[in-house]
């Protein structure tokens, strides 16, 4: 075995390969950016060397450097983690070469799946399932129309280099695919340097769902079962599971043993992923094989028990697999939510910054349910603009798809996270979406059930009434405690009868003492026994409902708090009868008109304001140039109008939704 | 008797009536609440006790000898807020406009001697159309009645205004004497001459949002020290301030039982200093983990951002925040940011409550805007007001602490009690760069030596080590121990005492 290996990555996925190798007894050394001088990886390791500058281009994807580090350190094996260096297969050449070992496949095999056309061709000559298509290269637009009809409407245009959408086309008839050829092709060249396009079927209500390999250098292969990835949102997998609630064992099989095939006709010896897409007759096609570990291999590892950067390492050091098919077993159902540094409320907009609070649930197994989460930040951590904005991959695990949901559903209600925009409402309400829970999904399901994004969630009756028995026991505990401030004379006499406002509604409540915790009625109702540890100050909550325990986060707000639960964000105030009765006379404030204000998006320094009071300005011009973290962002009007007054001026720095001009 | 017992209940009846339901439907259709029910929301339930409340007005010309409303357009008396008394003011706008009259200003006078005497703070809840005109100098008369016992009291008992409709003309000066004011937004304007007077003598036209609204007063004047959004909220935050004051100058602060542990560790505040010194982060975000409960009521919030000053727990005791904000303004002092914090020294000091300053300073801000306002004047209130604040007082440096800026940010010459510095600190003249240009101004042509000077520079000064060879600074401290170090810091200076030279008062540069 290595006696201490290199970590070619960051985040998460650094700090999760270290975790294995430590428990392995592997000594581990960390690269590390400008940027990344203090993240949690390079605490980590054992060593770490330095190797650039903070874009991953000066960094993390230069080979060099990380030759350089593991001849100075002496490290034997490079773990390239997922993303940067882990599927070029010129890097594992290069390792090759100085005598370090890759932890991945071979240079062979990263090669032959590199590239989609290839890999497709021999994936159809291994008997894997492909998606009916042409593969030769396409002469033009007349050729394509030809082929597109013989596979048969509606065909996906696509580019043979492409990823991420881009020179992606689909056509539902001859004059689409006449036109998408055209565009495909040209955005191809300028995208990605290389024309070359093909054509396939396109798949009605598909699902992602992925066959995960390991196979070692000694000819043996098994796949661990698969994944769904069909929870997406512009390609990019927000909440990942498996097994999958759509496959039978028959599906699943055939997929497995396809997937094999697959990777013994590459002499694939590591852990590789084979994806399909699954149309809704269970018809599987193969997509394309990923010559690395997964982001959301930890479901994996929570149904079958294994741990795979382990075996990994193992088959790396030519270890034969200590398991056979025969082994290989679904315990339970895992789901992975990606937490991301992004804000949903703000279309999904990237945000960076501190970390001012992060406080993930307790990793856990209680009761048949384990809580794990991955990931590389701590409190006080930056979010950077240099990376990938996930900040940890949440994963709960439990004898049923439902309980596993509702285990995250929870988990996320227990996960503080401040200071930056984040997915995590979201999630959390994703995880009571019907259709989730129901397991009918396709890789359209965030797309079709959030056509306008996301916005706040409304809270329902049974949500108004948990929120306001928490707030009443909240508002108690901290009235109960104020009462005690010193040079308190006079016994306050505050009676048991509340009123609690939340969202719109009003709820009527009545405090009673219980002997143990305190009762509270609703609306005249039977008394619910509340208890809780929440002292007065606590950002969260785990309040006790008739015994089934809640977890919010809370914030003082005055009359009452700020609660945040299952995707839900509301202001609840707990008052007195005459208060509320009073606070009833307050007028409704309009949220102000910001539509004739240029606000600033970001916190930011002005650069420079580019009109003057009474410009008449039209739509998309320049208006002021507001730098964040280096970058300089052009601000543009939205409409045509006149500028009525300019309010920052150059060397101003803002914070977002700071008033920069105003238009008449 | 019962007859007798019916008859009381039926005068109160009407008293509670004040200006009539008319009137009292007009008040809730602009959004206000009566002064009552202000009363309702700011005091604990039941516990107001009122005075006064068949007092009635003595006037006899212009038919007013006609219209009388028991209580005469302020109800007074007190109450308690968390079982701490208060005694409390509140102007009833549905009586004739709320206007002042020789009797309503008496009923105000009366409790305010009842304040100073018994050592309980006052609130006045402003809502008010002005003098009483019918009343013509007797009206003048009870205001400055009301000022003079502003004066008497202010640095006696915590005096809190609460603006919650017009406040104009002479009667904007009893607010402004007190030690807080507050406003509700939209529903509030103070100014001295109100928008008609100032078109007719300076053709200027403005209204009277812009001229004394809310938004005005908090963020321009920094006549106002907070807005709320109504009248609910401004009360209801009130009631969260006052658990922070104490009843009067002759008490300690109040402490509030807290379950957050004084050695409560936090390790973000050892990644919180960027790398780049010229890269600002939020000094909030210092405060809040330092603080009990990151519980930080700030004063001023909106005016002169780039110094933070207000009230935190440490240990359930109250203690007063001022801190440098390098998110504005790099975190200099300016005019501006060196009078609000002058004045919450001064209140602090005025009212035993300790005081932790926070500094992260590059400076003072240069300019003929500066200079011309009187920042020497001005810069010398914050100096003054810390020099002669005998209160506990600690201070940590975070980063920067340069030139004079260092002296007047509570450093040790001023009589600091501890003085603390975090490891990223800086304390000098001046930075690096500015620094070698004067001490190097030879070299200054070639950049390869600058650089090296600078270096070396940054190597010997930027840091808390030069400070602390001299004792200037007692202790270099983790970052993520200062609440620990600060909270015991100020157990240990529980027990201070100062003798100060027999004066009458100081000469603060006003």
């Amino acid at each position: 075995m290595f006696k201490k290996i290199l970590i070619a990555n960051r985040g998460e996925i650094a700090c999760r390969v270290m975790k294995t190798a430590q428990k392995m007894g592997i000594k581990t050394v960390a690269v590390y950016s400008d940027a990344d001088r203090d993240a949690e990886h390079v605490k980590m390791a054992d060593e770490a060397v330095h190797i650039g500058a903070p874009p991953a281009a000066q960094s993390y994807l230069l080979p060099d450097k990380i030759i350089e580090a593991c001849k100075q350190t002496g490290a034997e094996a490079v773990h390239p983690g997922y993303g940067f260096l882990s599927e070029r297969a010129s890097f594992c050449e290069a390792l090759e070469k100085e005598g370090i070992i890759f932890i991945g496949p071979k240079v062979k095999a990263i090669e032959a799946m590199g590239d989609k056309i290839t890999s497709k061709k021999i994936a159809a000559e291994a008997g894997v399932s492909t998606v009916p298509g042409y593969m030769g290269l396409i002469d033009d637009a007349e050729h394509a129309v030809k082929i597109s009809k013989e596979i048969g409407y509606p065909v996906m245009i696509k580019a043979s280099a492409g990823g991420g959408g881009k020179g992606m086309r689909i056509a539902w008839n001859d004059e689409e695919a006449l036109e998408g050829f055209a565009r495909s092709k040209s955005e191809a060249a300028s995208s990605f340097g290389d024309d070359r396009i093909f054509i396939e079927k396109f798949i009605v209500e598909p699902r992602h769902i992925e066959i995960q390999l390991l196979g070692d250098g000694h000819g043996n292969v098994v796949y661990l079962n698969e994944r769904e990835c069909s929870v997406q949102r512009r390609n990019q997998k927000v909440v990942e599971e498996a097994p999958s609630p759509f496959l039978d064992e028959k599906t699943r099989k055939a997929m497995g043993e396809q997937s094999v095939a697959l990777a013994k006709a590459v002499d694939y010896q590591s852990a590789g992923t084979v994806e399909f897409i699954v149309d809704k007759d269970r018809n599987f096609y193969f997509l394309e094989m990923n010559t690395r570990l997964q982001v959301e291999h930890p479901v994996t590892e929570l149904i079958t028990g294994l741990d795979l950067v382990e075996l990994m390492i193992r088959v790396a050091a030519g270890e034969k697999l200590p398991i056979a098919q025969k082994d290989v077993t679904i315990n339970g159902w895992a789901v992975e939510s990606r937490l991301y540094a992004e804000d949903p409320y703000r279309n999904f907009l990237p945000s960076i910054g501190r970390l001012t609070r992060y406080r993930p649930p307790q990793e856990e197994t209680k009761g048949g349910i384990t809580v794990r989460n991955d990931t590389g930040v701590t409190e006080g951590s930056e979010i950077s603009m240099y990376y990938d904005p996930m900040i940890a991959k949440l994963c709960t695990h439990a004898p049923t798809r439902l309980e596993a949901v509702d285990a995250m559903a929870d988990a996320l209600d227990r996960f503080e996270v401040e200071g930056i925009g984040h997915n995590l409402p979201f999630l959390s309400a994703l995880m009571q979406h019907p259709r989730w829970r129901e397991g009918r999904l396709s890789t359209g399901f965030i797309a079709e059930e959030y056509p306008e994004g996301f916005g706040p969630v409304a809270p329902d009756a049974e949500s108004v009434q948990r929120f306001a028995a928490a707030a009443v026991v909240l508002s108690k505990i901290a009235a109960d405690r104020n009462a005690h401030i010193s040079g308190s004379r006079f016994p306050t006499a505050a009676g048991g009868k509340k009123v609690v406002l939340v969202a719109g509604h009003t709820v009527k409540a009545e405090i009673s003492p219980l002997s143990t915790g305190i009762g509270v009625s609703l609306e005249g109702g039977p008394v619910l026994q509340v208890e809780t540890t929440w002292q007065p100050g606590n950002p969260l909550a785990v309040v006790v409902i008739e015994g089934k325990p809640v977890a919010l986060k809370v914030q003082p707000a005055p009359g009452g708090f700020r609660m945040r639960q299952r995707g839900i964000d509301v202001k609840v105030q707990v008052l007195s009868p005459r208060v509320a009765e009073l606070a009833a006379l307050m007028p409704e404030k309009a949220p102000p008109d910001t539509s004739n204000l240029l606000l600033c998006p970001m916190p930011g320094l002005i650069t420079s304001v580019l009109v003057k009071e009474g410009d008449e300005v039209q739509e998309g011009q320049a208006l002021a140039i507001v730098e964040a973290m280096k970058m300089e962002n052009m601000l543009r009007a939205e409409k045509r109008a006149k500028v009525s007054k300019v309010l920052a001026k150059p060397g101003a720095s803002l914070a977002v939704d700071d008033v920069i001009m105003e238009f008449a | 008797m019962q007859d007798i017992l019916e008859k009381l209940e039926a005068r109160r009846a009407e008293a509670r009536l004040g200006g009539g339901q008319k009137r009292i439907d007009a008040q809730h259709g602009k959004g206000k609440l009566t002064a009552r029910e202000r009363l309702d929301v700011l005091l604990d339930e039941g516990s107001f006790e009122e005075y006064d409340m068949y007092k009635a007005h003595r006037c006899a010309d212009f038919g007013m000898e006609a219209q009388q409303f028991p209580g005469d357009g302020v109800i007074t008396g007190w109450g308690t807020i968390n079982g701490r008394p208060t005694y409390v003011f509140s102007q009833d706008f549905t009586v004739f406009g709320g206007s002042l009259s020789e009797t309503h200003a008496e009923k105000i006078c009366k409790i305010m001697d009842l304040a100073v005497q018994n050592g309980a703070p006052v609130i006045g809840l402003n809502d008010s159309g002005g003098a009483r005109i019918q009343e013509g100098v007797a009206s003048l008369g009870g205001y400055a009645e009301v000022f003079w016992r502003n004066v008497q009291a202010s640095g006696v008992i915590p005096q809190i205004s609460v603006i919650m409709g017009p406040c104009a003309g002479g009667a904007v000066y009893s607010p402004a004497m007190t030690d807080f004011i507050y406003m509700v937004k939209d529903t509030s304007y103070m100014f001295v001459t109100g928008p008609d007077v100032v078109k007719t003598v300076t053709n200027e036209i403005v209204s009277a949002e812009e001229l004394g609204g809310a938004s005005t007063h908090t963020k321009k004047s920094s006549v106002a020290d907070g807005a709320f959004e109504n009248d609910v909220e401004a009360l209801i935050e009130i009631r969260r301030m006052f658990d922070f004051l104490p009843l009067s100058s002759r008490e300690k602060p109040p402490v509030l039982p807290t379950a957050d542990r004084p050695d409560r560790i936090e390790m973000a505040l050892d990644t919180i200093i960027p790398d780049n010194p010229n890269k600002p982060y939020d000094m909030h975000e210092v405060i809040a983990r330092v603080a009990d409960e990151a519980d930080f009521f700030e004063v001023q919030k909106d005016h002169a951002k780039n110094i933070l000053c207000g009230f935190i727990r440490l240990n359930g005791s109250t203690v007063g925040v001022v801190a440098n904000q390098p998110m504005v303004l790099a975190g200099c002092l300016d005019i501006d940011s060196a009078k609000k914090a002058g004045r919450f020294v001064r209140f602090c000091d005025a009212f035993n409550i300790p005081i932790l300053t926070l500094v992260d300073v590059p400076g003072f801000l240069p300019g003929t805007a500066q200079e011309y306002g009187g920042i020497i004047k001005h810069g010398a209130k914050l100096l003054f007001a810390y020099a002669e604040a005998t209160v506990p007082k600690v201070t940590v440096i975070t980063r920067k602490a340069y030139g004079g800026a260092y002296d007047v940010m509570s450093s040790k010459h001023i009589r600091a009690d501890v003085n603390y510095a975090w490891p990223t600190a800086q304390i000098a003249v001046m930075g690096a760069k500015g620094a070698t240009e004067i001490l190097y101004r030879s070299e200054l042509g070639d950049p390869e030596k600058i650089a090296a000077r600078t270096k070396e520079y940054e190597d010997n000064f930027a840091n808390p080590f030069k400070a602390a060879e001299r004792g200037f600074i007692d202790e270099v401290i983790m970052p993520h121990s200062t609440r620990r170090r600060v909270i015991r810091a100020f157990e240990m200076l529980k027990t201070k005492e100062v003798h100060q030279p027999k004066k009458k008062h100081d000469n603060i540069p006003l």
